[in-house]
Formats: structure tokens, sequence, C-alpha cells
């Protein structure tokens, strides 16, 4: 690269060739050090005895909170309410998901329409369409509570009672994140070649048969994408909860970052918030380096095709 | 393929009909909901039937709400406002910073470009408050607690990833042999970078721009954490106001209605980036 910078020099400020990525791309690093920063001092946070309650304790105490984790409860029931959320709403959206983009799949103008249509909840606040599902299941007016009526449910009490309150959540979460795993399958499977689907269907082989051992392995790149990204945000999620419950009934719906802010701004527990979002954080980020792998070959590949 | 059973193509309508019917009632009703008195919408059994009336619409933008229990004050126009100024600031400032960064990682190609591009893309998966909870305490004591700028900074947190790997994307994707031409030809690297490769990147720029609005509009914790009353955006806005109004569905529906309309307004005018966006430049639609 370095010989096209030979041509003839202009007057005024020049940068040389050598630093001028760094000076391209400086102010947007030290826009971020800004959010390294916290970080670090969240790890620290999670190694202290913290509470706004109680400053004249603030000590380290290195790994306590940590090991207090062993044998409390409450952790334990953080840990599995998000691993159950996680696992519900991207196993029910990635069925759904691929149902919808499979129905979708020919390029006619209606199911373009409507695969523009669905993407309507997907660009909706999480945590308003939380507040929509709950004027939908108010158990005065709400619609949802009605139909619920209607099929013999009476006194169905959707996210205020502790049975069904992880169903309505799931349930708005479905209702946001499936178009997201819809449109990225969908932009998949148009984009696979055609020859196999030709041969297979020349050939006479049942659509069942192409369905598994054509089509899913090629779509697998996609799905994986789509699964990962949708697991690191799901196991991650606050909008939609806290704006439905704020983690309740009970502690029924405590996930990771709802119970970090309840800890932080309600008990004032700094070293324990801390400590929480640091083990989601090595969730997360073993996850993500998993996904961010599985990202770059998808987007090397989709590069390659264009 | 095209050989589909009269039941095949039955069962095929039914799909999609539920399938339509789950995704779009909610946006529907709540829609009519907004039109309608407290009287209608607690009507047993519901029906969508019934005289719409603007005066939901009329108490939010008037900011005042006549109730049983008297007239209450409400901020939700400014609540509108703040969602509007903080997002458009969030992507200006984050084109400003993520287009040049992009065009360094995506056509310079220097040394730890790559890792520094990844860093930046695993902050939008890390957990946002474990970054926001220590935020709270140093905001306060730097005097950014609570202001449009320390919120707009925090918002870099999702703007920024998005724009630096859409635009780079772009940027790869423009021949480099264009840029050596006009370089050749006696113009400078400023020259060459503005005249040739951002016009050349602008359709990229502009579907990251605005899907970074839409992503900004729609956050709820960054401001939920760090902002008061006064700079809050409608997501947070309308959950106090939940709370404030007590009873006044209308009210709320109406509320809602204006908070989803301008990020569904976008999303439309900008679908076909959105599949682009959304896998932030691995998957094109």
């Amino acid at each position: 690269m370095a010989d096209i910078a030979g041509p003839p020099r202009r007057r005024g400020l020049r940068i040389s060739r050598g630093w001028l990525p760094y000076v391209l791309s400086l102010p947007a690093l030290l826009a971020c050090i800004g959010i390294l920063i916290p970080f670090f001092t969240a790890v620290a946070y999670s190694l202290q005895r913290y509470r706004l309650s109680q400053p004249w304790a603030h000590k380290w105490n290195w790994g306590e909170n940590y090991l207090n984790f062993m044998s409390d409860p409450s952790f334990w029931n953080t840990l599995r309410v998000s691993m159950t959320y996680a696992f519900l709403t991207v196993g029910l959206e990635l069925l759904l998901g691929l149902g919808i983009a499979l129905l979708l799949q020919k390029r006619t103008r209606f199911n373009n329409f409507v695969s523009i249509m669905l993407l309507m909840p997907l660009m909706t606040a999480p945590a308003l369409a939380s507040l929509m599902w709950k004027l939908m299941t108010n158990p005065g007016f709400g619609i949802l509570s009605y139909f619920a009526a209607l099929i013999g449910l009476e006194d169905f009490r959707w996210a205020s009672s502790p049975q069904t309150a992880m169903l309505t959540v799931v349930l708005v979460d479905m209702w946001v994140y499936t178009p997201f795993i819809m449109i990225l399958l969908l932009a998949g499977l148009r984009s696979l070649p055609q020859q196999p689907f030709e041969a297979a269907a020349l050939d006479g082989v049942p659509r069942l048969f192409v369905f598994w051992r054509i089509t899913l392995p090629m779509l697998t790149p996609f799905l994986l994408t789509a699964v990962l990204f949708r697991v690191i945000e799901s196991i991650q999620q606050f909008d939609i909860i806290y704006a439905m419950t704020q983690g309740g009934p009970g502690d029924k719906l405590t996930v990771f970052q709802v119970e970090a802010y309840l800890n932080f701004f309600q008990s004032t527990n700094v070293g324990r918030s801390a400590a929480l979002l640091m083990i989601l954080w090595v969730i997360t980020y073993i996850l993500s380096t998993i996904f961010i792998k599985q990202w770059l070959k998808l987007r090397e590949r989709q590069r390659g095709e264009t | 393929m095209d050989t589909q059973s009269t039941l095949e193509k039955v069962l095929r309508g039914i799909a999609i009909t539920a399938v339509i019917l789950f995704f779009m009632f909610p946006i529907f009703w709540i829609f009519l909901m907004s039109f309608q008195t407290n009287e209608t919408i607690l009507r047993v059994p519901p029906s969508i039937v019934f005289e719409p009336t603007l005066t939901n619409y009329k108490a939010l933008i008037t900011g005042r709400l006549e109730s049983t229990a008297g007239a209450l004050e409400i901020e939700f126009m400014s609540n509108l406002f703040n969602s509007a100024y903080l997002s458009t600031m969030a992507v200006i400032v984050g084109l400003i910073l993520g287009v040049p960064a992009a065009y360094a990682f995506g056509r310079l190609k220097f040394r730890g470009s790559e890792d520094i591009a990844f860093t930046l893309l695993s902050f939008r998966f890390a957990p946002p408050l474990l970054v926001l909870l220590p935020l709270t305490i140093y905001f306060q004591q730097i005097g950014l607690a609570n202001t449009y700028f320390g919120l707009i900074w925090v918002y870099q947190l999702i703007v920024l990833p998005l724009i630096l790997w859409i635009v780079r994307g772009y940027f790869e994707d423009i021949p480099a042999d264009i840029e050596y031409a006009y370089r050749i030809a006696g113009h400078g690297f400023w020259a060459t970078f503005r005249k040739i490769a951002l016009p050349l990147a602008m359709p990229g720029i502009a579907a990251a721009g605005l899907l970074a609005f839409i992503f900004a509009w729609n956050n709820f914790i960054f401001a939920l954490v760090l902002a008061s009353a006064d700079k809050q955006p409608v997501t947070v806005g309308a959950l106090a106001f939940v709370t404030a109004s007590g009873i006044q569905y209308g009210q709320i529906a109406a509320g809602i209605v204006l908070s989803i309309l301008p990020t569904l307004a976008l999303a439309l005018y900008a679908q076909r980036y959105l599949v682009e966006g959304l896998s932030l430049g691995a998957v094109k639609g």
C-alpha cells in the first residue's frame, strides 16, 4: 500500500501514512475508554464488601461475594431463572422463526409484504412491548384475559401469578424477537444455491427428506448465528421482565440483570450486584467468542458470494 | 416444488393467518384502545365497535390529564422530545466517531486493527448494567449525572459497534482501485476519502444511521439507570406514566402508540437494510 502514497505532495498538514489509521480510529477508541474504565471498576467492586448504606464498611473482601453465592439459594434461583428464560425463549423462537421462514420462502409479493409486517414487533422497544402486553393481560379489561376466560381459564392471572409469570414474559419475548430469527433464516433460505433442490425435485426425493438432508444442513450457519446471537441477548434480558413485573412475583423472574439492578438500587449491595454481573459477563463472553467466530465465517461466506 | 395439494394450501393459509394474527394483533389492539375512553375500554365483552375519540392524544399533547381525582400534569411530550434528541445526537456522534474508524478498519488494515474492531464489537454483547452501575457513581462525581452529554456518550455503547461493522463492510466492498486511481491523479488522502470513499459508502452509512437511531430510541436500560425524569426518553417515561396515571388506560395506549410510531415508520422506510443491520453486516438481505 505504501507505494501508492507517492504522487505529488499537497500543501498543508500531512499525517504520515503509518499513523493515519490510528488517527482515524482514535476518537472512537477514546469514547470507548470511558466504557472500559467502569468495566474495571465493576471488577473491583465485585471483590469488595460494598454497601451504599454502610460506606464505612467499604473494604476488599476478595472472593467472598463469589464464595457466598455457593450457599446462597437466591443466586441459584437467579441462575436457574435466567437459564430457563434463555432456553425457552430461544428454543421456541427458533422453531417458530424457522417455520415462518419456510412458509414465506418463496419470493412472492404477498410473502415479502408479510415478512416486512412481521418486522414491526422487532422494531418496537421491548419495554414498550411489555406495556402493550400488560394492557392486554389486565385482569379487568385485558383482551387476552377475556380470551382466556372464553376458553375456560377463569381468572387467568398472566404475569401476576407465580405459575404463569414466566409464560407471560416468554410470550412477550417471542412476540418481539421471533421476527429476528425469522428474518435471518429467510435471508439464509433465499440465498441457498438452487441446484441441489432442483436435482432432488427431478429425482422425486420426498420433501421431508429434502428438508432434513439438504435445507437444514445448508442453513446451519444461519441457524447457529441467529441462535447464538439470541442466547447472548436473552440471558441478559432486562427490559421486558423489568417493565412487566420488576422481577416478581416474589423472585420468580429475577434474572441476572434484574437481580443485579434490584441489589444495587434497593438493597444497595454494590458488591453482590457487581459479582452477579461478572458471572453473567463470563457467560456472555464465552458465548460471544463462539458467536463472533461463527458470525465471521458467515460474513466471509456471504461477502464472497456477492 | 410447485406440486401443492389443496389440503396443503389450506394448511399454509391457516398457518400464515395465525402468524399474522399473533404478531399484528397487539399493535392493532393498542392502536384501537388509544382512540377509546375508559368507558369503552372497560366494556365486557370487549368489542371493536366504538365511537373513536381523540381526547387521549389531546391530553398527552397538551400535557394535562383530566381524571376523576383532578387534573394531572404529564411530561409525556418532553419524554418524546428527549427520545428524539438523544437518539439523533447519539447517531450523529456515532457517525462522526465511527465512520472514520470504519474506514481505518475496512480499508487501511493496520496492526491490531482486527483486535480493536473485535473489542469494540464485544461491547455489544457485554451486560450493559456491568458498566452502567459504576458509571452512576462516576457520573455523580464528574457532574455528568443526568446530562444529555453523559447519556449520549453511553449510547455509543450500542450505536458505535453497529455503525462500525456495517460501514466497514461497505468500505471493503468499494474496489480499492478507484481510490488509488483518484490518488494517482494527484489528490490527497482527505480529498479521496471525502470525494470517493464517503459517497460510495453512503448507502451503508445511511442504513447504519437509521438502524442506530432505532436501537437508540428503543433503549431502556441506559436512561433508566442514568437519567432523572426531565431527561428520560419515552421508553422509561412510559413506564413511569403507567404508574402515575393509574387507570387512564386510553392515555397509556395513546402514549405507547406515539412512542412506537417513529421507529415503526423508520423501519418500514429502511426495511431493505434491516437484515444487514440486524446481523451487524454479516448477512445481506
